[in-house]
């Protein structure tokens, strides 16, 4: 154990960060869920009634925004999409069967894919949601345009549920990757199976060559 | 709040059947003939003093139509439209308020179980304390008429007044009218006597006349006798075709069994990947042992 080599991945500001934003995620889905099935309705419980649901909802929305723009501008230059990814994306039975595709930088295919796609939902989730937001905006836009919002809001948010399942999953799939997110570091072995750029990137950064022994990054 | 009802043929937000032990009820309806009425506004009176409403007293922004809108404390509004119609000018009044539609699309819209309730006499109702102040009922309903209260962040609208009609009197608005311009009576009835009304219109050189009962929501409980049936936007824009939005039966019928189904399978792949293929590990000996 105390061999044990660790390379650190996230900061506490970023940790924080973006367990605010999952945190807000998981209440907003729940709360959501309750308005959009009649059989869930009971899940509005979680913000104590079902009124105080419609009226807490949207102001936790606007908290996840905020928090997921941050993380918009620490992550979006890490996300653009390569041609590796692209191979990454269409060898998608490999990686599903434990494998790896491509010379992964800090992010895989399906990570900068999840990334857009996150960004995408939340985009329109915050727009149509100021149209349906009632008291307070709603009446300023006409009925079809709050309609075709409604509409937007609920199709928008199942499709980041469903990206959400996913991206749960395959935190918990691959082993290891719960502690960058929760210390904030990842082990040698972790960063240079599932990353190996990032990780050749990483021992140089910190000075090391081939074979050498890294420091230990970050703090424990 | 709500009366021990067993004869509710729908339920807001509820999947499954409500009380229908009464479904044997008479379907009533209210029947406005425009052509008789005078705009008077006796029945927004009665309808405000029966209901107990008391909206703020506005101004008056150059026309008869006094409140201008619909409220959460008007629940009827009389409409006055001035057009052309055969080289002269006609006055067309129309009483504005809840169609009470066979589909209604505020129920179908409706979050809150309960929060609006379909009486199997025809009658929609809201039960206000089950409201939540979400606001879908307004995008849900093809005749724009639901109104939220600021005060309570409720939605409220005309009940046909259902506590009258539940103990056989006909609503206030049809009981004050001077010129018996609205009656109630079983829906069937009301197609008769506007059958006849018809008839008497249409000698009377209105060839266009006919009844207002549209079949876009399955048809009203409240009805207009109109002298120009084909142009029913005449009367202040009562729409011609009404139904629910395809953007709300989007909503609410296609997209809920297809989001059930994609999210079901997502997690039901999730949890027999990990069963069937295992953790993804990088194992640090395994390496180790590659260098040694």
């Amino acid at each position: 154990m105390s061999r044990e080599r660790l390379i650190r991945r996230y900061g506490a500001a970023e940790r924080i960060n973006h367990w605010i934003v999952a945190v807000c995620f998981v209440l907003l889905a729940l709360s959501g869920l309750a308005l959009f099935y009649p059989a869930f309705f009971w899940l509005t419980g979680v913000f104590g009634t079902p009124q105080l649901a419609r009226i807490v909802h949207p102001f936790v929305g606007v908290v996840m925004f905020l928090g997921f723009f941050r993380q918009f501008f620490r992550y979006w230059h890490h996300n653009f999409i390569t041609r590796d990814d692209i191979r990454w994306m269409t060898s998608v039975k490999t990686v599903l069967l434990g494998g790896e595709v491509g010379d992964t930088g800090k992010y895989n295919g399906g990570q900068k894919g999840m990334f857009w796609l996150m960004t995408g939902c939340m985009l329109v989730l915050v727009i149509s949601g100021i149209v349906i937001w009632r008291p307070y905006f709603a009446p300023a836009f006409p009925i079809p345009v709050i309609r075709v919002a409604l509409l937007l809001h609920a199709w928008t948010a199942l499709i980041l549920i469903a990206g959400i399942i996913v991206h749960v999953y395959a935190a918990l799939w691959v082993k290891g990757t719960m502690r960058a997110m929760i210390e904030g570091v990842v082990s040698e072995a972790w960063a240079r199976k599932h990353h190996p750029r990032w990780y050749r990137e990483k021992m140089q950064e910190a000075g090391h060559t081939e074979g050498g022994a890294p420091a230990r990054q970050g703090k424990p | 709040m709500s009366l021990q009802s067993q004869d509710i043929l729908r339920r807001s937000a509820s999947p499954t059947q409500p009380p229908i032990a009464r479904e044997h009820k008479v379907e009533v309806a209210k029947l406005i003939d425009v052509t008789t009425c005078i705009g008077c506004k006796a029945c927004q009176v009665a309808c405000s003093e029966w209901n107990d409403l008391r909206d703020e007293v506005g101004e008056n922004v150059g026309v008869y139509d006094n409140p201008a809108d619909l409220t959460a404390q008007s629940w009827t509004v009389m409409r006055y439209s001035e057009v052309e119609e055969n080289g002269k000018l006609e006055w067309l009044i129309r009483k504005d308020g809840c169609m009470h539609c066979a589909e209604p699309g505020c129920l179908k819209a409706c979050p809150s179980p309960g929060a609006i309730i379909q009486y199997a006499n025809g009658i929609v109702d809201f039960q206000s304390e089950h409201c939540i102040g979400c606001g879908y009922c307004i995008s849900g309903c093809p005749f724009n008429v639901p109104r939220i209260n600021a005060k309570d962040n409720k939605a409220y609208k005309c009940t046909l007044c259902s506590d009258r009609v539940t103990v056989g009197q006909e609503p206030a608005c049809v009981k004050t009218c001077p010129t018996g311009a609205i009656r109630f009576g079983s829906k069937d009835d009301m197609k008769a006597y506007a059958a006849d009304r018809v008839e008497e219109l249409k000698t009377r050189g209105y060839a266009q006349a006919g009844l207002y009962d549209p079949e876009g929501v399955g048809g009203t409980h409240v009805m207009y006798v109109l002298h120009h049936a084909d142009r029913p936007q005449l009367y202040h824009g009562l729409p011609e075709k009404p139904a629910i939005s395809p953007v709300v039966r989007l909503w609410k019928g296609f997209l809920k069994p297809l989001a059930t189904v994609g999210l079901a399978a997502s997690v039901l792949f999730g949890f027999f990947h990990y069963i069937g293929v295992g953790p993804n590990r990088a194992d640090e000996t395994d390496h180790e042992e590659d260098k040694a």
